[in-house]
């Protein structure tokens, strides 16, 4: 797929993200669209993935550890074949496998639950040992959030992901910023963060995170980069792509009203 | 109290309130959240004494040892987030840098219970109860509605010694008046009966009254308790409920493992055994949903509580 269809693809991921936040009434959207165009770009042009087999042993494997971004997962998830589109209006509704964070067990696609922040890349990392161990060729790939990256797990998994040269897992960070209370800097300055993940030992790419030639091409060197892990630094916005919601810390965990959903899709008309 | 449910606010935003006055009140109290000073309402802290408020980030473990650190220089630290990240990623700096040493710090747990809805079981708190419980000299405690949290976090600030009070996310029932004194490990009796106790806590404070109001349209009559404190636990209110109603019914927004029912049956059992039926999560984490729709579904409603009411007073 060429990059101007992983853009009307991103369009759509956007799409139903507003959708399912407004018609749940619930959840994150502004995290959600800040990790559209890497999600997109991992489910349709990187990763090796079978929706119709969503246990095939040689999948790449993607684990969203941010998992309140769960909309843009399962937007991602429906949109490759795993489950039909109709059913992400079900999202956080009661009985339905579309929960508030994502949970392994409830709906196939999923690699690992998630929600309690800071796990999800230690997860990767054991899978990423796993198929070292069974010389599988498979990759993992990893989302976590900047706030996350305040989480103490996050840097154990660093040091123990470089010692271990876990060359087949990519982290990436969705660099949008903000956290809940407001933004990074003013909360728990990160920076320099691509001097940190270096001292740790990994291989760094420091990108925007809305640009796909720049995805594709991160994502390209992580493969290409032997003996030890790779992370992509993904400078993103949160809210992307919705005007009144880029950069507006209250939609991290609002879900936009039937007004606001209405303009935010008119503006998202490809 | 009424058989009909009449909402006042939440218990957390009743907590972010009291925090207010305190820090008028006294300049040694210190504020500590882990970016989730929104949602656990301590940014009402936040907004007035700036330089006493300490957003810690998304790290909760350092949080936890912080507060300790800060209550060994004489401050009282109040260090909150949602209950289950509170004492899950918490849990062995809550053990050894406040319980070991007996710290003189408050923690509070928001978003305690599955009625957080459609967040998920990742975000409920229903093992917070356990974990607290589990820790020498601290003290534990869930408070019904927002005259109860307010009097309960006033009390957690003047006793020395480490607390953990669980606050919610929903609106909560209005139990209680304006001038009830409170006393840490005092249960509350809401409700007179002679045939069977229940004691609940929380928002099952609520459910519980209603069903005594169920049960006393089928003629038997039940007796309501508040055990707001869940450690210490009122050993007399339990036995003088035993003596007097023969049985017993615990009811809790929590796993029934090392909760309110794991307490109060440790005490029935040492002094007064009678039959108890228990209403709390089974061995189950829940899901998301409307709240009504998981009380429904998990078994906490009134209508549940009548059912055990039911079954316990046939084994008198
Ligand atoms: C351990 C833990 N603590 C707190 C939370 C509550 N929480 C959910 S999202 C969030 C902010 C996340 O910020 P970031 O990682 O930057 O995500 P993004 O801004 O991309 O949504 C917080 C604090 C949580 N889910 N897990």
């Amino acid at each position: 797929m060429d990059i101007e269809g992983l853009k009307e693809i991103a369009r759509t991921i956007r799409r139903d993200i507003i959708t399912m936040t407004a018609e749940a009434n619930s959840g994150h959207p502004g995290g959600s669209l800040s990790a559209a165009d890497v999600i997109t770009a991992l489910y349709f042009k990187v990763m090796r993935h079978d929706p119709k087999n969503p246990n095939w042993p040689e999948r790449d494997r993607f684990i969203l550890s941010k998992g309140h971004a769960v909309p843009a997962l399962y937007s991602a998830l429906a949109r490759s074949g795993y489950f039909p589109p109709e059913q992400l209006l079900s999202l956080r509704r009661f009985g339905s496998p579309l929960q508030g964070h994502p949970e392994m067990r409830r709906l196939s696609g999923i690699e690992a639950s998630t929600g309690s922040l800071g796990q999800g890349l230690s997860i990767g990392a054991g899978m990423a040992l796993g198929g070292k161990l069974d010389n599988k060729g498979y990759r993992v790939y990893v989302m976590i959030g900047d706030g996350e990256s305040e989480e103490g797990q996050i840097w154990e998994v660093a040091m123990s992901s470089a010692y271990y040269k876990l060359d087949n897992l990519t982290a990436i960070v969705d660099y949008n910023s903000q956290q809940l209370d407001g933004w990074v800097r003013e909360i728990m300055e990160l920076e320099p963060v691509v001097d940190k993940w270096k001292a740790f030992g990994w291989h760094v790419v420091d990108i925007n995170g809305h640009d796909f030639y720049q995805i594709l091409k991160a994502l390209d060197e992580a493969k290409a980069t032997k003996g030890r892990p790779t992370v992509v630094i993904a400078r993103t916005v949160k809210g992307k792509g919705v005007s009144f919601m880029e950069n507006n810390v209250e939609f991290h965990g609002m879900a936009p009203t039937k007004e606001q959903k209405e303009l935010a899709l008119k503006e998202l008309r490809s | 109290m009424s058989c009909k449910r009449v909402y006042g606010m939440a218990t957390r935003d009743a907590y972010g309130k009291t925090l207010v006055e305190l820090g008028k009140e006294n300049p040694d109290i210190v504020v500590l959240d882990a970016d989730l000073s929104k949602s656990t309402k301590s940014i009402l802290f936040a907004k007035e004494f700036k330089e006493r408020f300490f957003n810690m980030g998304i790290a909760e473990a350092n949080m936890v040892s912080t507060a300790a650190g800060l209550a060994t220089c004489g401050k009282i630290p109040f260090a909150s987030s949602f209950a289950s990240f509170l004492m899950c990623k918490g849990f062995d700096q809550l053990r050894m840098s406040v319980a070991n040493p007996h710290i003189n710090a408050k923690f509070i747990g928001s978003h305690g219970g599955i009625s957080i809805g459609e967040d998920g079981a990742s975000q409920m708190g229903v093992e917070d109860i356990a974990l607290a419980c589990s820790l020498p000299g601290f003290v534990v405690m869930i408070p019904a509605d927002e005259i109860a949290t307010r009097a309960l976090v006033r009390l957690a600030a003047e006793h020395i010694g480490p607390v953990y009070i669980r606050t919610g996310r929903p609106k909560a029932p209005i139990i209680y008046q304006p001038g009830i004194q409170f006393e840490i490990g005092k249960a509350n009796i809401l409700r007179e009966g002679i045939d069977v106790t229940v004691i609940a806590n929380g928002l099952l404070v609520q459910e519980a009254i209603e069903a005594a109001c169920l049960c006393s349209e089928r003629g038997i009559d039940v007796r309501v308790i508040d055990m707001h404190t869940v450690k210490p636990i009122d050993v007399s209110a339990i036995v003088q409920s035993a003596q007097t109603t023969g049985a017993i019914v615990t009811a809790e927004e929590h796993l029934l493992s090392g909760g309110l029912g794991a307490a109060v049956a440790q005490v029935a059992g040492e002094h007064c055994p009678v039959p108890m039926g228990f209403i709390g999560l089974k061995d189950t984490y829940a899901e998301s949903g409307l709240p009504e729709e998981l009380f429904k579904k998990y078994g906490l409603t009134a209508e549940h509580i009548v059912v055990e009411i039911e079954r316990v007073i046939k084994k008198k």
